[in-house]
């Protein structure tokens, strides 16, 4: 049996050396034996056995090299043959490598996954490369493509060529040519190939065309390093332009976080004066009630997940929001007026908060889903742009309008500004001063928990979620001047800002400590912050 | 069971409050330091779970000399001078023979003062950046030759990384670590601008503007890989961060040394698949008497999702080589464990023996392992024997000279082996 088996192996090495890569088809029980020998061995031997799946040039191998670069690729113990598997509660659902057919279950201690490693990854890329090259889908011509140009493989070339003179689509055919670049500057092809290859990398201008360069500089000599020099220097102008934008990004996402931190405390704290320590637990319960939202749409109705942040939202409101009014009603309204009292008494609600969340969730982190349109990031020029710090760019501002709306327009909004400005007066003309205490108080403690929901999608869903924040929303709201909401707004992003443009210079550790000792600078100079308020309110 | 096993942790908590235990003659005590509530409570209260159920198992094997254990559970929260006060509050008030705790280096270094002064025992369970051997301290976690010195080989021989960015936490776990990596690296001929060193605070959740460093700094032309000793609760934001801007691991693949079964617990790990940790125990491990260990952990915690970690093995390892100790020596006598326990072996949960060694320190297996789309990491390579922890780096100038002995008659935590002196008690 064995026998058999290195023969095929053998003959199917030379089958894939002797026919071109793009146009072979073989029957799948020539393939299979190939397959079924990846079952055996260590790394080494998985890697020669993926080559030689490879070297058959049939595109009918690659949904096996698929699973089994993801991990998906089992085999039978009793027999040896290899089947893709699923996991389906405590068994396996196997389908056939080749014909993807169903073939079947097997149970946890049947079959056993075949062992990858990163190099193997690697290996299979490329050669999933080579063979998808000619696929009818664009995108997975696309991808193929991208993985010849990382795996940067000679081999590729001819591939490449075949695929090219076929192409059709402007975008796939670029990202052909820039892999064939790739591949010409590691081959031993003669030097006007490479001039050529050089220019084709140069203008793709990012990173990745820089690395290769960089590489090629290195180890070449004579015109084609003097072209690679040149092409270097071009790519890193451009490139030191966009990393002042992309910093500025940075700086601004970091800011909405700031914002979104702080926006709610800019309430609680800015405009009703109340010391509130516990405001980062109201974020932390915000970001719980999330995983919650998440727990109940993953065991109930799966389809809904996508839209899980959208049902959270409104929860989070109101969750964080009804434990605001019930801490103003039943501590905080005892103590206006006493801004110490006040501090402990939130300090403690704060640590109360935690460990009640801590015994009801365990202490551990709890796993929040990223929905498909907050993962990933797309390229802007030379700039990396991840989804979930735009979304959280637009959702903070969102926030903020909103919240500008509602004081502004709304008859609540009114009475909240008349009842911070003069309380007594506002209480003359007939508003109930302590219900709308207790409102604005759940206001702010609600937009903590709608922050929540978005910083669940970038951080830790912990116990020790709100602590993290505590400080920095008093920064910010400091800064920007308490009482204003403006003030919050361009204190939040003038930090993001000033702190990433730090960063690379000094340093996380020190660029944080920088920041700080600015505050406390600026402080001296103007002590009510960027946009102090004005009138006879303020003095009181 | 469990439930009357609760009540006698319950009872333990009760007696750590009154002065003086009651039932101090017919029980040996154990105490369990480890912080239940503030910052490291993710981590630590695992570990006092896995302790209470390892004295539960032994009670149930007929306990120890003839007596029951019993438990004393203190809570000193994260902060560390209550690390110092809490465990003075176990050895004088509850008498305990033997204490299992600490996590943070910092808490270990706030106690050590008190084992010295009080002559009683410390299991330490968690890998440690070395350079320090005292004389009642156990440490069953990894030095950095077994952790963070395979991990740079492995990445080194077997996916060809020339350059390295060296990220951790500021404190003084990484900035040793990766002191003693700096000094490993270039002893191996690798140029100063291959490596990027950076640190960040506790807690850092803007990974953005790092995240897009290590990219540029990978896009040099040369393989680049990542050794993480950033800190528990930085990794989550930070490996999203990761997932987010691409960066896989066939590319820039990420080594860490805090990362565990228990960490990944909070993150969805598809994009993540092949990051790798390096550990001297993974949940993954294929041998009886892990699988015996899972099924007891999950039937004590009630719970079939928890998983478990390295730490955790550290304890198991810990506890039966103290079990073995008193029984070898007869009694739970300070002086009399601490000779008897130095050659005292015991299985580990990889299907071999660790031994404790005259240094205070064991032999651990070193496995790389892979993250896998389950949270779950899978073995990729492991020494092919045991690796003794050494308390002195011998890539460190002022402390390759240096060997502990704790046997007679050397009895040094730091003997200069140039000098021939024995300098100081080696903390």
């Amino acid at each position: 049996m064995s026998f058999l088996k290195s023969l095929f192996l053998i003959l199917g090495l030379i089958f894939g050396i002797f026919v071109s890569p793009a146009v072979a088809q073989s029957e799948p029980e020539t393939l299979r034996p190939l397959i079924n020998e990846l079952a055996k061995g260590k790394y080494a031997e998985t890697e020669q056995q993926i080559g030689a799946l490879a070297a058959t040039g049939d595109p009918a191998v690659a949904p096996a090299l698929k699973a089994l670069s993801e991990g998906d690729l089992f085999f039978r113990k009793s027999d040896g043959v290899v089947f893709i598997a699923e996991k389906q509660g405590n068994s396996y659902n196997l389908k056939d490598p080749l014909t993807l057919e169903a073939a079947g279950e097997a149970g946890r201690r049947e079959v056993k996954k075949i062992k990858v490693n990163n190099k193997l990854r690697r290996v299979i890329r490329s050669a999933l490369g080579s063979l998808t090259l000619m696929a009818s889908d664009p995108n997975v011509r696309r991808l193929a493509a991208v993985a010849i140009f990382k795996a940067k493989d000679p081999e590729g070339i001819e591939a490449l060529d075949v695929a090219l003179a076929a192409e059709e689509d402007e975008g796939v055919r670029r990202v052909m040519e820039q892999a064939r670049a790739a591949a010409v500057l590691n081959s031993d092809l003669d030097e006007t190939q490479k001039l050529d290859a050089v220019a084709t990398l140069s203008d793709m201008g990012n990173r990745d065309a820089l690395s290769l360069l960089l590489s090629v500089r290195a180890s070449s000599e004579g015109v084609v390093r003097s072209a690679a020099s040149e092409a270097i220097t071009k790519i890193e102008k451009s490139i030191a332009t966009w990393d002042a934008a992309q910093n500025i990004w940075y700086g601004v996402s970091l800011g909405s976080v700031l914002l979104l931190a702080a926006i709610g405390l800019a309430i609680t704290f800015g405009v009703m004066g109340v010391i509130n320590m516990a405001h980062g637990e109201m974020v932390m319960i915000g970001a719980y009630t999330t995983f919650v939202v998440q727990d109940v749409i993953r065991t109930s109705m799966p389809g809904l997940f996508e839209y899980s942040l959208f049902i959270a939202l409104p929860l989070a409101f109101l969750v964080a929001g009804l434990i605001g009014i019930a801490i103003e009603r039943g501590v905080i309204r005892w103590l206006y007026g006493r801004p110490l009292e006040t501090l402990l008494a939130t300090w403690g609600i704060s640590l109360i908060l935690q460990q009640a969340v801590r015994s009801i969730f365990g202490p551990t982190n709890r796993e929040v889903g990223n929905p498909d349109w907050m993962s990933g990031a797309f390229e802007l020029g030379q700039m990396t742009i991840t989804y979930n710090r735009m979304w959280i760019i637009v959702f903070a501002l969102l926030v903020f309008a909103g919240l500008m709306l509602v004081l502004k327009k709304t008859p609540f909004g009114l009475y909240t500004r008349a009842v911070t400005q003069n309380r007594r007066m506002a209480a003359s003309m007939g508003i109930r001063t302590p219900w709308i205490d207790a409102l604005t108080f759940g206001l702010g403690s609600g937009i903590a928990g709608i922050a929540g929901v978005a910083l669940s999608q970038i951080d830790n869903v912990s116990p020790n979620l709100g602590q993290g924040y505590i400080i920095d929303s008093f920064m910010v709201v400091v800064f920007g001047g308490v009482g204003n909401l403006w003030g919050t707004l361009v204190g939040a992003m003038t930090l993001g800002v000033v702190n990433k443009f730090l960063e690379p210079y000094a340093g996380a550790v020190l660029g944080k400590i920088f920041v700080l000792v600015f505050i406390i600078l600026f402080i001296q100079k103007r002590p009510r912050g960027l946009f102090a308020l004005k009138g006879r309110a303020v003095e009181a | 069971m469990k439930k009357s096993f609760t009540k006698l942790a319950l009872a333990g908590l009760m007696a750590s409050t009154m002065i003086g235990g009651a039932a101090a003659e017919d029980t040996i005590k154990v105490g369990i330091l480890h912080s239940l509530s503030g910052t490291m409570a993710i981590s630590e209260t695992t570990l006092k779970d896995a302790m209470l159920m390892l004295i539960e198992e032994q009670n149930k094997k007929g306990g120890l000399l003839g007596k029951k254990l019993e438990a004393v559970v203190v809570d000193p929260a994260s902060d560390w001078p209550l690390f110092a006060e809490k465990a003075r509050e176990l050895i004088e008030v509850n008498g305990v023979d033997a204490v299992f705790g600490c996590w943070t280096s910092v808490s270990r270094k706030s106690v050590l003062p008190v084992f010295e002064e009080l002559n009683s025992l410390l299991f330490y369970p968690v890998q440690y950046e070395g350079e320090e051997s005292q004389r009642n301290v156990f440490y069953t976690g990894a030095a950095p030759n077994q952790q963070a010195i395979p991990a740079v080989d492995y990445l080194m021989n077997e996916e060809g990384v020339e350059r390295w960015v060296l990220a951790g936490t500021d404190y003084v776990y990484p900035r040793t670590t990766n002191k003693i990596l700096e000094a490993y690296l270039k002893s191996k001929g690798v140029a100063e601008e291959d490596i990027m060193i950076n640190y960040t605070p506790f807690g850092h959740s803007d990974w953005q503007t790092i995240v897009s460093d290590i990219k540029t700094f990978g896009s040099a032309g040369k393989k680049t890989a990542v050794v993480s000793t950033i800190n528990g609760d930085a990794n989550v934001p930070f490996y999203k961060e990761l997932a987010n801007a691409g960066i896989k691991a066939e590319d820039i693949p990420v080594v860490a040394f805090s990362v565990g079964e228990e960490e990944l617990a909070g993150l969805d790990t598809e994009p993540l698949v092949g990051h790798l940790a390096a550990w001297n125990y993974f949940q993954s491990a294929d041998t009886d008497i892990n699988a015996e260990f899972i099924d007891a952990w999950h039937a004590y915690i009630g719970d079939e999702e928890r998983v478990t970690n390295d730490p955790m093995e550290a304890h198991f390892i810990g506890f039966n080589m103290w079990v073995e100790a008193v029984e070898k020596a007869g009694t739970t006598d300070p002086d009399a464990v601490i000779d008897s326990i130095v050659g005292v072996t015991v299985p580990n949960l990889t299907g071999g023996y660790s031994a404790m060694m005259p240094n205070h320190h064991i032999t651990k297996p070193v496995l790389i392992g892979e993250i896998q789309d389950d949270g779950q990491f899978e073995t990729v390579w492991e020494t092919s024997g045991l690796v003794v922890g050494d308390a002195w780096s011998d890539y460190l100038e002022g402390s390759k000279d240096l060997i502990s002995d704790w046997r007679a008659p050397m009895s040094c935590g730091s003997f200069n082996t140039a000098t021939g002196e024995c300098t100081g008690s080696g903390s």
